[in-house]
């Protein structure tokens, strides 16, 4: 078992805290069955992996898998970044993987930094070689948005209140529609955002409907590159079975 | 930010994406932080393939780093330059980009950095 990475500094009045959702990623990407995979993938004498956690949060995930990163990816030249549409979020990721690197030093890769942004607006097409997201997926009436008075008083560098900062927590599990309003967005961008050799780790809950996201996924169509290749989409984390359904899972997604 | 970080970013805005002058971003006023990193030329050399030089340059020269050369060296050029893997470790690997701003070339939006976080969120006319 690698170690979590402590987070006891993240205000979690402001920020997500770590959980079952959290840990589950944590698991599935240190496992031997994603380790033996990422390896393979990105060989030693290839270019050092681009690593991107959307809504990183507390930042638990992304310090993991920058600190431990010649243990996951068997080479710890891997780069990272993550972007969060919460400012806090994006200070408490910063401070989360530059405290566990630093006490990591022979195994950690290069954390690029945190960018505050709304999912994968701001990165230049087809540079990410792993996605990681840990969506907001409970089904909801509506989605949130960013309160326009934040974002105004943001861009004047003025302090912001704390009810309108709270908004931001219902941001970070709140999906709408079947809980899948913010991760189709991620999903549909996926083409445009993945490498050659680019892949995603997606958490998904029952709620969601897994099975017809994996679907609809697998039938993306041409996956681009050498040969034919297509878009394949696969569980490959589960936990907390609840009336014979997989209450949370990790999805694959990569082309082949 | 690691500076190394707009090698990977470009304007939010959608319609600046298709312009090749969305990218890179151009820092202004722009407060920099040293890391002290040990140097590692096979990370260097390993990056060499995935880095857009071009825009590489562009970004070293308007950050007042020493002039990069027009074409990227190759493996073996880049392994036998102690000056460039030195000049682009301190570039890419040490320097933080802390406070300033990231300017569009097309659409001129000024993206804030504030404590080593740039803010992509659009205000909505932009969106």
């Amino acid at each position: 078992m690698l170690p979590t990475p402590s987070t006891s500094h993240v205000p979690y009045t402001l920020v997500y805290e770590p959980a079952e959702d959290s840990f589950l990623l944590l698991d599935t990407l240190s496992s031997p069955l994603s380790t033996h995979f990422l390896s393979h993938h990105f060989p030693p004498d290839s270019p050092p992996p681009f690593i991107l956690e959307l809504g990183p949060g507390s930042g638990v995930v992304l310090a993991f898998l920058t600190a431990h990163a010649s243990k996951i990816f068997s080479r710890p030249d891997i780069l990272t970044l993550g972007i969060d549409i919460n400012s806090f979020a994006c200070s408490s990721t910063s401070t989360t993987v530059s405290l566990t690197t630093s006490s990591h030093p022979t195994t950690s890769g290069h954390f690029l930094g945190a960018a505050q942004g709304d999912l994968t607006s701001c990165l230049r097409p087809n540079q990410v070689d792993v996605l990681v997201f840990n969506p907001p997926y409970v089904p909801t009436e509506d989605l949130p948005t960013l309160p326009d008075t934040l974002r105004a008083r943001r861009e004047k560098g003025e302090k912001v209140t704390f009810e309108e900062e709270s908004k931001l927590l219902e941001l970070s599990y709140a999906g709408g529609k079947d809980g899948m309003e913010t991760t189709d967005r991620v999903i549909d961008s996926l083409p445009e955002v993945l490498s050659e050799r680019g892949m995603a780790y997606l958490l998904l809950c029952a709620g969601n409907k897994p099975e017809e996201v994996k679907q609809r996924i697998r039938k993306m169509g041409n996956a681009g590159g050498e040969g034919r290749r297509e878009w394949k989409a696969e569980t490959v984390g589960t936990s907390g079975r609840q009336a014979g359904w997989e209450k949370l899972q990790i999805v694959r997604i990569w082309k082949e | 930010m690691k500076v190394l970080t707009l090698n990977f970013l470009t304007c939010a805005v959608k319609s600046c994406k298709s312009s090749s002058d969305s990218f890179p971003l151009h820092p202004k006023d722009a407060e920099l932080a040293s890391d002290d990193v040990e140097v590692n030329p096979e990370l260097l050399v390993n990056l060499l393939p995935r880095l857009d030089w071009k825009a590489l340059k562009t970004t070293s020269t308007e950050l007042g780093f020493p002039q990069l050369p027009d074409s990227p060296p190759t493996i073996d050029e880049l392994q036998s330059d102690d000056k460039l893997l030195k000049d682009l470790h301190s570039l890419l690997m040490e320097t933080n980009l802390m406070e300033g701003k990231l300017v569009c070339g097309v659409c001129g939006h000024e993206y804030a950095v504030r404590e080593g976080i740039p803010n992509f969120l659009l205000p909505s006319h932009l969106v």
